[in-house]
C-alpha cells in the first residue's frame, strides 16, 4: 500500500505559494465573498465583521458564527479563511471541523491568551499569523505557522504601519544576509529564535514562508507599495467592502498586485474607483489600542 | 531556445528557481505579447479562478492556443492544468481547451485534504517521484492522443500529455526533484527545433 501523507508542513506551506501574487479579501457574508471570487480575489476571509467595524464597535471580538462561515464556504470555490483569538485553540479546532481552508490566529480579534499563541502543528488545517518584524515571525513560524503576513494596523486605511513592518522585516534579513557566523547566537538569542530558523532564514534571503502584506490597504497603489517592497501578496480587509464601490475597487487592487511594476496599468486600474475607505491615521491611535501590538 | 513562465498568478517563482537549477533563465509572462519571445510556457499552480479572470482580461486566451496550435509546448501544473482542459465540471472558471481532456477542480476535498504520495512515472524512470496534491485536480476524461504518464489508479490520471502539452495535477516545482521540469524541456526542444526545421 502506498503512503499518503495529508497535512504536513509541506502541504500547508505550499497551499500559501499557490496563493501568491494573489489577493485575500475579508468578507462578512456569502453576497460579498461572491464579489470577491468574480473579482479574482485568490481566497476570503470570513468575518462576521470588518477590522473597521471591529474597531469602533469596541467590546470583545471572538471567531465568526460557523453558520456565517459555511454559508460563504458553501457559494464560491476558492479557499475559505477564518479568524480565532491568539491562543484560542478550540476556536480553531472548530474551524478545522468545518474543513476552513486557512485559520488567521488574528490579533485583530481580542487575544484569547496574552503568553502563547496556539502549537500550530497539532493542526492539519495550516495557519497565518501576522508579525511586526522578523523575530515575530520566525516565533510564530516555531509554532507551526505555514504563512506570514506583516501587521500593519488594521481597519484603519492607512498604510503606514503595513509599510513600516515589512520594511523592518526586509531590513532584517538583509542584516542577517551581511552578518558573519559568529554573531549569529547572540542575534538568535537578541531574536528569541531558534539559530536554526534564523539560519535558514539566512540562507534563503528571505522569510522561510510565504509572507503577504496586510493591515491598511485601502488602493491598488497601496497593494503595489507593498509588493514592490517585497510581499509575496496582500490581504485586504475593510478597504475594500468599506468603499464606495467594492466590485470595481476588488477588481483594480486584484490587477495592482499581478502588475505591481508597470506605472501605466497601476494608473488605468485606479481611475474611477469612487470613495476610498474613509479611514482614521495610525498615528491618532492611542498606543493601547493598536491591534498590532497585542502580540509578540 | 526561450522557456517562459506566466507569471499572472501563483507559484511561478518556484517554476523559475527549478528552470533556474536546471541552467535555463526563464521569463515572467504577465502581457500576452511576451509570449511571442518564448518556445515553451508553464502555466503554474495558483487560483485558477483568479488565473481565468486575469487571462480574459488582458486577452490570453487566443494566444495561449495559438501557442499551442503552433507546436510550442505548454505545461500546466495544478490550476495550470485545469486552464488547459477542454472542460471541467463547473461552469466556472472558463478553461482555454488547449488540451482534449476533462477536469474537476478541488477533486479531492478541501485543504485539509491535500496530501503527499511517492508515485511510479516510468517515463522518469525507476525511481519513484514524490507529488504533493494541494486542493488538487483530477483528470476524468481522457481524448484520443492524450498519454497518460501517471495514474493514482485505474480511473484517475494525474499526468497527462498530448504531442507538445502537458498537465499534471500535483506540484513538481515544490520538489528538490526536477525530472519532470526536464521532461518539460525536452519536449519543448524538440517542439521548438522542429518548427524550426519546418520553416
Amino acid at each position: 500500500m502506498v503512503e499518503v501523507l495529508t497535512g504536513t508542513f509541506t502541504v500547508k506551506a505550499g497551499h500559501a505559494q499557490m496563493l501568491k501574487g494573489g489577493v485575500i479579501m475579508d468578507v462578512v457574508n456569502a453576497e460579498q465573498a461572491k464579489i470577491a471570487e468574480e473579482a479574482g480575489a485568490v481566497a476570503v476571509m470570513a468575518l462576521e465583521r470588518v477590522p473597521a467595524d471591529i474597531r469602533a464597535d469596541g467590546g470583545v471580538a471572538r471567531m465568526t458564527d460557523p453558520a456565517i462561515i459555511c454559508d460563504i464556504m458553501d457559494v464560491v470555490s476558492i479557499p475559505v479563511m477564518a479568524k480565532v483569538r491568539i491562543g484560542h485553540f478550540v476556536e480553531a479546532q472548530i474551524l478545522e471541523h468545518l474543513g476552513i481552508d486557512y485559520i488567521d490566529e488574528s490579533e485583530v480579534l481580542t487575544p484569547a491568551d496574552e503568553t502563547h499563541h496556539i502549537w500550530k502543528h497539532d493542526f492539519k488545517v495550516p495557519f497565518v499569523c501576522g508579525c511586526r518584524n522578523l523575530g515575530e515571525a520566525l516565533r510564530r513560524i516555531s509554532e507551526g505557522a505555514a504563512m506570514i503576513r506583516t501587521k500593519g494596523e488594521a481597519g484603519t486605511g492607512d498604510v503606514v504601519e503595513a509599510v513600516r513592518h515589512m520594511r523592518t522585516v526586509q531590513d532584517a534579513i538583509r542584516k542577517l544576509q551581511n552578518m558573519p557566523d559568529d554573531e549569529l547566537v547572540v542575534e538568535a538569542r537578541d531574536m528569541q529564535v531558534s539559530l536554526d530558523l534564523l539560519i535558514k532564514t539566512r540562507e534563503l534571503g528571505r522569510m522561510p514562508v510565504v509572507n503577504f502584506a496586510a493591515g491598511g490597504v485601502a488602493t491598488p497603489a497601496d497593494a503595489a507599495l507593498m509588493m514592490q517592497l517585497g510581499a509575496d501578496g496582500v490581504f485586504v480587509g475593510s478597504g475594500i467592502f468599506k468603499s464606495g464601490d467594492p466590485a470595481s475597487r476588488a477588481h483594480a487592487i486584484v490587477q495592482s498586485v499581478t502588475h505591481y511594476q508597470d506605472a501605466a496599468i497601476l494608473a488605468e486600474v485606479s481611475k474611477n474607483l469612487g470613495e476610498p475607505m474613509v479611514g482614521i491615521s495610525a498615528k491618532s491611535i492611542p498606543d493601547n489600542e493598536l491591534l498590532a501590538s497585542r502580540s509578540k | 531556445m526561450e522557456v517562459g513562465v506566466l507569471a499572472v498568478q501563483g507559484d511561478f517563482a518556484e517554476h523559475i528557481a527549478v528552470l533556474g537549477k536546471l541552467g535555463v533563465k526563464a521569463k515572467e509572462i504577465r502581457l500576452p505579447h511576451q509570449l511571442e519571445m518564448v518556445d515553451g510556457l508553464i502555466i503554474p499552480g495558483g487560483e485558477s479562478t483568479t488565473l481565468s479572470r486575469l487571462m480574459s482580461l488582458y486577452n490570453f486566451r487566443e494566444p495561449l492556443q495559438q501557442m499551442a496550435k503552433e507546436g510550442r509546448s505548454i505545461w500546466g501544473t495544478c490550476a495550470g492544468m485545469i486552464m488547459l482542459a477542454n472542460e471541467i465540471t463547473e461552469e466556472d472558471p472558463v478553461p482555454l481547451g488547449i488540451m482534449d481532456i476533462g477536469v474537476q477542480r478541488n477533486a479531492f476535498g478541501r485543504q485539509v485534504d491535500s496530501f503527499e504520495q511517492s508515485l511510479e512515472i516510468q517515463a522518469l524512470g525507476p525511481d519513484p517521484f514524490h507529488a504533493i496534491f494541494i486542493r488538487a485536480p483530477l483528470i476524468i476524461r481522457v481524448g484520443e492522443g492524450v498519454k497518460v504518464l501517471c495514474a493514482l489508479d485505474e480511473a484517475r490520471p494525474v499526468a497527462v500529455q498530448q504531442g507538445n502539452l502537458m498537465a499534471t495535477s500535483f506540484h513538481p516545482e515544490l520538489t528538490n526533484d526536477h525530472r519532470f521540469h526536464r521532461f518539460f524541456l525536452d519536449l519543448a526542444g524538440k517542439s521548438c527545433s522542429s518548427r524550426n526545421g519546418s520553416v
